[in-house]
Order: C-alpha cells, then sequence, then structure tokens
C-alpha cells in the first residue's frame, strides 16, 4: 500500500471537497429557508461563470470588476426567480416548486448554450497554480486555494447568520414563518435574501470551478453530484454539508486516483444510494417530525 | 369487557412528557370521552393507539391482543379507525372515493386484478359500493354530496364525511378526535345524534376526544380527564364534574376555591 | 352536470364510459385509429408510433409522480433498461411477445432496486434517488460494453410474430397503438379501485392512508415499480421501433421531457397524460419547422439553436404551466367541456 500516494489522493480530495462544501452549502440554505431542493443551482453556477467570462475576455475587466458585475448579475437573477418563479407557486404542494426549479434550470441552460454556444471556453486564470510541496506530497496550488476560498465564504456566512440581526432572521423566517411574521420579520425580503446568497455561493462556485477546469454549459453537472453531498450530510444542515462536502471530495479523488477518470461521474451517485440505505437523514440531517 | 386497555403509557418529546404513567380502560360498546385542557396529551394518547407514535413504555391492548407493537397500518385491519383533529379526507378525491378508502383493507384486489378490471376487482368494486350507500350514505344523510370534491364542502359535512369513512372500515372502536370542533349548535346536535346512533345500532366502542362539556356529558358513558399527560381523574360523567382535582384543572386553584365557595352557598 | 344524464344501478354509475354518446365517439375514434395509416403519409405514422412510445412511458410516470405523489427523475433511465434488454434478450433468439413484457420486468426489479432503500424516507430524498439512478443507469450503459455495446450502442433485430416481420412503421404502428391503448385503459382500472385509490390516499394524505390500513411503504414500492415496468415496455418498444439501443436518447434531458409531458397535460389525469404526451410529442416537430422556415427566411445557420431551443421551450413550457395551469391541459379540456354543457346558456 503506497501510503504517501493515498495520503496524497486524500488531501487533494479533502481540499477540493471545500468547493463542494461551498455549492452544498447554498443548497443548504434554500432547502432550510424554503422546504426546496434547488435543482437549478448548477445553472446559477453555470451561468456565474459564463458572465465572468464574457467581463473578463471579450470585455477585458479587471477581474474585480468582472466579479463584482457577475454577483451583481446573479443575484439580481435569483432574486427575480424567488420573485416572479417561486412567489407564484407559493401555496402549491412542494413537488411541483421542485419541478419549477427543474423547469427553470432547463430555461437557464438552454439560453446559455443560445447565447454563449456550446464550445468549451477558457476562463483567464484566477488561482496561482504553484503547488505546495510537503516531503513527498505535491498538493496542487489551485485546489489549496479554492480550499482556502471556499473556507473562507462559509465562515462569513455562518458568522453571518449566528451573529448578524439579519442572520437571525433567515434563521427564524426558516424555521417558523408565521411567527417570523409575527415579530415584525419581512419573511418574504429574507426568502428573496436566501435565494440570493444561494445564487452567489453558486456563481463564486461555478467561477472558481471554470477556472479550474474549462467552461461549458455542462459545468451545472457538478452541483447534481453536490446532491451526495447533502444526502449524506444532511438536507438541512450546515455542519453537515461541510462533512459531507470534504467526504465525497475525498471519496473522489480516491476513487479516481484508483480507478480512473470515468468512475469520478458515478461516485457521489453511489453514494447517495448507499447512504439513503443506512441513514436516509443523512449524518446531521433533522428527520422529519410531523404534526398529527 | 373492555375494548381498550392502556397501562402506564409513556411518551416522550425531547423534555416534554406528553403521556405520563397513563392507564384508562374504555369498556366495549360505550363512549368514552377523553377531556381536559389544551396540551393535556389526548391526541398525543389517540396517536399512540393508532400506532403513529410508539410509547417508550406501557401496553396497549386491544380487544385483549397487545398492539404496543404492532405497525400503524395494520391496526385497521384490528378494528380501530380514527377521524382526525383537523379533517384528513383527500382534496383531490370525491366524497364517495374518500368513503370507499374505507374499506381498502376489507377488500382484496391487487394491482393486476386492478388493471384488468372486469371480474374480480368489478365484482368487488359493486358490493363495496352497495354497502356503502346502504350503511353509510344513506345513515349519514350524505347522499346528496357523494360525487362532490371535498374541497367544496362545508366543513361541518367535511367532518361528517371523515365519520363516514371511518364506519366505512366496519370497526370495533372509533377514535374521534374533536367531532364537533368549529360546528354551530344544530351541527354539533346532529353530530351528536350520529354518534349515539353509530354506538348503538353497530354495537361498537367510541373514544371521542373534545371540548364541548355539554355534549361530552350528554353522550359518554365514561370519561376520563388527562392533564399534563397524566391521568387526574376516570368514571362516569358525574363523578368526574364533582371531582376537584378535575375542577382545579380547568379553573385553576384560585377557581377552584371560588367554586367551592359557590357550592358550600348553594 | 350533464341533463338528463342518470343512472339506475350503480354498476352503472362506476362504469368508464356510461353514456351512448360516449361509446360512440369512442367506436369513431377506434375507426379512425385503424385507418389512420393508410391515409397519413409515413412521416405522420412515424409521429403516431413515437407518440404511442411517449404514452407508454408518461402514463407509467404519471402512475409514480402525478397519482402517488413521487417525484422520479430517472424515467428515461428506465426505459433505457427495457431497451437494452430488449436488444439483448432479441440477439439471443427471444420472441418479440416475450421480450417485450420481459423488458418491463428487467425495468421493475431494477425499480424495486432502487425504491427499497428510497422509498421508506418521505421528502425529497426519493427524488434524489431516482437521479441517482439516472446517472449511476447512464454510466451502466455507457460502460458495461459487452452487454450494451458501450457509447456505440447495441442493435436491435426487427421484431417478429410468427415469421412475419414488423419493421417499419406501418407495421409496427399496429403493435404500439394497441399496446399504448392497453397501457392507458390499465392505468385508468387501476384507480377505479382499492389500489390506485390508496396510491393517490398516500400523494394526498399518507397519514390518514396508514390509518386506512394502506402499507406506505409497500404501496409507493408498487407504484414505482408498476411505473418503471410502463417504462421498460416503451423502451423495450423504442427497441424495436428505432431498431438502435444508444445511451444519449435515455439521459437526464428525457427525463425532464416526461416530466414536462404529465405536468403539461396535467397530473394525476389519464386524459392529461395523453394530451400531454400529444402536446410533448409535437414541440420538437413544430420547432424544427420553425427553424426551418426563419432558415429559410434568410437567417442562416439558425438550425444551430434547435438544440438551445427545444430546451427553453420545454422548461419554460414546464414552469409556465406549473404557475397558470397547474391541473394542465386536462383542466383546460374540462372547462371547455362544462362551458359547452349548457352553451348557448351560461352557467
Amino acid at each position: 500500500m503506497d501510503w504517501p500516494l493515498f495520503l496524497e489522493f486524500s488531501l487533494v480530495g479533502l481540499l477540493s471537497g471545500g468547493l463542494l462544501a461551498l455549492i452544498a452549502l447554498g443548497f443548504v440554505l434554500v432547502y432550510k429557508g424554503t422546504r426546496v431542493i434547488n435543482f437549478a443551482m448548477g445553472e446559477f453556477m453555470m451561468l456565474g461563470a459564463y458572465v465572468y467570462w464574457t467581463c473578463a475576455v471579450p470585455l477585458e475587466l479587471p477581474w474585480w470588476a468582472a466579479l463584482a458585475i457577475t454577483l451583481a448579475a446573479i443575484g439580481l437573477l435569483a432574486a427575480a426567480v424567488e420573485r416572479f418563479v417561486l412567489r407564484p407557486l407559493a401555496g402549491q404542494p412542494v413537488i411541483s416548486i421542485v419541478m419549477a426549479t427543474i423547469g427553470l434550470a432547463a430555461v437557464l441552460h438552454g439560453a446559455a448554450e443560445g447565447i454563449w454556444g456550446g464550445q468549451n471556453l477558457a476562463l483567464p486564470e484566477l488561482l496561482p497554480r504553484k503547488p505546495l510541496i510537503l516531503g513527498e506530497l505535491l498538493l496542487p496550488g489551485q485546489v489549496l486555494w479554492s480550499f482556502a476560498l471556499a473556507v473562507a465564504l462559509i465562515a462569513a456566512f455562518t458568522a453571518y447568520f449566528r451573529l448578524s440581526k439579519g442572520g437571525v432572521a433567515m434563521r427564524a423566517a426558516a424555521s417558523d414563518p408565521v411567527t417570523a411574521y409575527a415579530m415584525g420579520i419581512d419573511v418574504r425580503r429574507t426568502q428573496r435574501l436566501t435565494w440570493v446568497f444561494a445564487g452567489v455561493t453558486g456563481a463564486v462556485a461555478g467561477i472558481i470551478v471554470a477556472s479550474m477546469t474549462s467552461l461549458s454549459p455542462s459545468l451545472g453537472a457538478v452541483a447534481l453530484g453536490v446532491l451526495a453531498v447533502i444526502i449524506l450530510g444532511g438536507l438541512d444542515s450546515v455542519a453537515g454539508a461541510i462533512v459531507g462536502g470534504l467526504a465525497v471530495g475525498w471519496l473522489e479523488a480516491v476513487t479516481v486516483g484508483y480507478f480512473g477518470g470515468q468512475a469520478r461521474d458515478v461516485v457521489p451517485y453511489l453514494v447517495v444510494l448507499a447512504i439513503l440505505m443506512v441513514r436516509p437523514y443523512g449524518v446531521f440531517g433533522t428527520r422529519d417530525i410531523e404534526r398529527l | 369487557m373492555h375494548i381498550l386497555e392502556a397501562d402506564g403509557l409513556e411518551l416522550a418529546f425531547g423534555g416534554i412528557r406528553a403521556l405520563a404513567d397513563v392507564s384508562l380502560r374504555a369498556p366495549a360498546g360505550g363512549i368514552t370521552a377523553v377531556i381536559g385542557p389544551n396540551g393535556a396529551g389526548k391526541t398525543s394518547l389517540f396517536n399512540a393507539i393508532s400506532g403513529f407514535y410508539r410509547p417508550s413504555g406501557g401496553t396497549i391492548r386491544f380487544d385483549g391482543a397487545d398492539i404496543t407493537r404492532v405497525p400503524a397500518h395494520a391496526r385497521a385491519a384490528l378494528g380501530i379507525a380514527r377521524t382526525f383533529q383537523n379533517v384528513a379526507l383527500f382534496r383531490g378525491m370525491t366524497v364517495l372515493d374518500n368513503i370507499k378508502l374505507g374499506g381498502h383493507h376489507r377488500l382484496a384486489s391487487g394491482p393486476l386484478a386492478a388493471m384488468w378490471y372486469l371480474g374480480k376487482a368489478a365484482g368487488e368494486e359493486s358490493r363495496l359500493r352497495a354497502e356503502i350507500e346502504r350503511d353509510v350514505i344513506d345513515f349519514l344523510e350524505i347522499d346528496h354530496i357523494r360525487g362532490q370534491r371535498i374541497d367544496a364542502l362545508p366543513y361541518g359535512l367535511q367532518k361528517r364525511v371523515e365519520l363516514a369513512r371511518a364506519l366505512a372500515m366496519r370497526p370495533k372502536l372509533l377514535l374521534l378526535d374533536e367531532p364537533v370542533a368549529g360546528m354551530n349548535r344544530e351541527e354539533t346536535e346532529d353530530m351528536a345524534r350520529f354518534i349515539l346512533d353509530v354506538q348503538e345500532e353497530r354495537g361498537l366502542a367510541v373514544m371521542l376526544i373534545d371540548h364541548d362539556m355539554g355534549m361530552v356529558m350528554d353522550v359518554s358513558s365514561h370519561v376520563v380527564v388527562l392533564n399534563f399527560g397524566k391521568v387526574i381523574a376516570a368514571g362516569t360523567p358525574a363523578e368526574v364534574r364533582a371531582s376537584p382535582a378535575v375542577i382545579e384543572a380547568y379553573l385553576g386553584a384560585k377557581g377552584r376555591k371560588a367554586f367551592d365557595g359557590l357550592a358550600a352557598v348553594s | 352536470m350533464r341533463i338528463g344524464d342518470f343512472k339506475a344501478t350503480y354498476r352503472h354509475d362506476e362504469a368508464l364510459f356510461d353514456t351512448p354518446v360516449q361509446r360512440a365517439w369512442l367506436a369513431a375514434l377506434a375507426l379512425a385509429l385503424v385507418a389512420f395509416p393508410f391515409v397519413a403519409g409515413s412521416y405522420y405514422v412515424y409521429l403516431a408510433c413515437l407518440l404511442g412510445i411517449h404514452l407508454v412511458s408518461a402514463t407509467g410516470l404519471n402512475i409514480v409522480t402525478g397519482y402517488t405523489g413521487l417525484i422520479s427523475l430517472g424515467q428515461a433511465a428506465f426505459m433505457g433498461v427495457g431497451c437494452y434488454t430488449v436488444a439483448v434478450a432479441a440477439k439471443a433468439g427471444v420472441p418479440f411477445w416475450l421480450a417485450l413484457p420481459l423488458a418491463g420486468a428487467v425495468s421493475a426489479a431494477v425499480g424495486l432496486v432502487v425504491g427499497i432503500p428510497s422509498l421508506r424516507i418521505k421528502g425529497l430524498y426519493f427524488a434524489v434517488a431516482t437521479l441517482a439512478a439516472q446517472f449511476v443507469l447512464g454510466f451502466v450503459f455507457r460502460e458495461w460494453e459487452s452487454v450494451t455495446g458501450g457509447v456505440r450502442g447495441a442493435n436491435v433485430p426487427a421484431a417478429a410474430l410468427g415469421g412475419f416481420e414488423l419493421s417499419g412503421e406501418q407495421r409496427l404502428y399496429f403493435v404500439i397503438v394497441p399496446i399504448a391503448a392497453v397501457g392507458l385503459l390499465a392505468a385508468r382500472n387501476l384507480f377505479r379501485t382499492r389500489v390506485g385509490r390508496a396510491f393517490i390516499a398516500i400523494r394526498d394524505r399518507d397519514i390518514s392512508a396508514e390509518v386506512l390500513g394502506i402499507s406506505l411503504f409497500r404501496y409507493k414500492l408498487a407504484a414505482f415499480a408498476i411505473g418503471s415496468f410502463y417504462a421498460g415496455v416503451a423502451g423495450g418498444l423504442w427497441g424495436y421501433f428505432l431498431r438502435v439501443a444508444t445511451p444519449e436518447v435515455f439521459g437526464f434531458g428525457q427525463s425532464i421531457f416526461y416530466l414536462a409531458a404529465i405536468i403539461v397535460g396535467g397530473l394525476g389525469s389519464i386524459l392529461g397524460t395523453i394530451l400531454g404526451a400529444t402536446f410533448m410529442t409535437l414541440v420538437p416537430e413544430v420547432l424544427r419547422a420553425a427553424v426551418g422556415w426563419i432558415e429559410a427566411a434568410g437567417v442562416a445557420d439558425a438550425g444551430v439553436y434547435l438544440a438551445a431551443v427545444r430546451e427553453v421551450v420545454f422548461g419554460l413550457l414546464i414552469l409556465g404551466f406549473l404557475v397558470f395551469e397547474p391541473h394542465g391541459l386536462a383542466e383546460v379540456w374540462r372547462r371547455t367541456r362544462r362551458f359547452f354543457h349548457l352553451w348557448p346558456f351560461r352557467t
């Protein structure tokens, strides 16, 4: 057993899991806030990357301008989605709203393909490539930096939720909208804000992923793999998103390292099926208790 | 002869003890009322009897057999039927289909027979329909609405349909959770009449929860009072009405003193 | 309310086609369906065959998602299972009339494998499990080369009934349309009985369903197995019709197609299944024709955008119907009928 190789795979896996955790956070935010799995998350990621590319490459704006414009644009898109797609569906069963996000994903995906075409595009280099060498282990620079960014963002969000007034309001609205209304919290605004956060998270994650690999309309498929993370961690748990992200990242890296690249696509889904058999609510998820 | 015997039931949600050492007996062929202030554990008790909550301690015996471990969906076949506090009818179906679902556990056709329909399934359905019309729809006077969808009906009628569905199960024990909640005088009297008729004509046992004390005391033969998850009194309506513990539970300690004072004077 | 419509026996009341007028229309429809391939051009017969296949699959999906309330995102993958089963079986010499039900059975078995772990818990976990199944099956289709032929796919020999070869749309029409009709009728019958009612009960209020004696797990599993069986048969028909089984056609996008079909048509309605499947079969053709006109009108390369436009249109259809007509085309039909019941008087 080649331990240094295993260790390298493991570390790279854990580090790339940071990014998965970030995407998972986007899912968990929406689920906690609205009880809906947002199947359009991948498309937010993809569109974020495309808007960034448009700003950075043909328009040749500096990276911070491109980033600002991207976040504003995707934030606006997310708010528009909440207002024009989800709000009208408010009374309907969850199944309808989930299918609405699926429909939305199709619209966004098709639109992206129509506007930017189906070929692979390259983003200008964002994260430094310089690897970190620890003895025998080589950790790619991009993976390290993406991990660092993910950690920073997750920490920022967690701080916001725990410590700021707006964050507490969001948690209140998520857990009991009626009481939150009674306390004077504008539940509609917090729901919109939840979606904006999810969109922005997705956009950032999308830019990072695109800069590390390449950009095409199928970038969103990564998000579907992240569903494994939230199933593992529990649909409504931020801690679960983090732990799950690291775990799935590790599992993917180790599987690809030993079994080749083809396996990467299918590993998350096998994880999903396995977890559902053993611990359906995930490691940290809360079991649904219904009021009878 | 008791249709239902509960002994030492314990049920807790996190720190809240919904049922604390609850024991009761429901006589067969009688109407037992379970009353108590809000949050006393009445619906939790029903949920335990229905099988939705697994008590952490104690046993439930139905018709002599221990059913504590029996899963919820198996209790219908044993003879336990139930209505819910918030009307739990199937909104996407008509009244007739809802009531037919009451007969579900008594029918036998599987998916293949169902898809072929002619023969076994058709015969079953016809017989069920005839039986429901005769025994339930005529009895509860809901023939004029049988084809309507549930969401088109007023609340009082919905509650009656829910009772109809429970009756279609041909139960030995009928659990009614707030059958007259939200009804006016007239509707309450109608429902009370139906409950009495059901119990008399079919010889089944009824357990009901309600807050309308007038209806409860008139209709029941046996009353159990819960407060904070404990049984604080059990007996005939007259006994329970006079019990100091019950008066205190409803009116508070000061109230009891006032009540005693009034009773002493009058 | 139809005027002058009363029934003398319960049996009459429960019948599917209860008035003479309805039965007359049904007979006319049957005649039209039989005559169709002899009067219509081969392109339209081809479309009709495709519609038949879509109908079978959409019916299965409606049973699972529309009637029982379980969101399935993997219907196309289960069709793929059926298609590859037919490819393998036919090559091994299994006759057509055996291979088709076998395709359904194998799909149902895979459905059980996916359903058993994931149907024990409520909520969206099942939807995610079907998504996982979709991608895992896709992986299997691509990688299990010895059985599926990998990315190239597998050829399906022509169906044959006692020496009479069933190839080409003219002949397969008379196989696909009856099977679709039987499938629709069987599904409709299902919901006239206790099993179907149990499915709807589970969708509407599963706690109540349990109280009535319905084992949620067993019935959900049954619904999913039935839906997968339909998908498998549809996939098998696809194989005999297009004569090839390839991984791409059974991807996530196609699963969305069937979801769109039942949302557009109307969840929980057989009529909705018919309307939705018809609508969705025609949409790509209309789009293709529209793009053709645009190209002819001088905008070159418009065809490049066809795939993207198709996707956007599918998505907009799903969103549009969910927001504006959540009960689908079936509800539109019902409203129109009600309007004409008393026409020219107004209700």
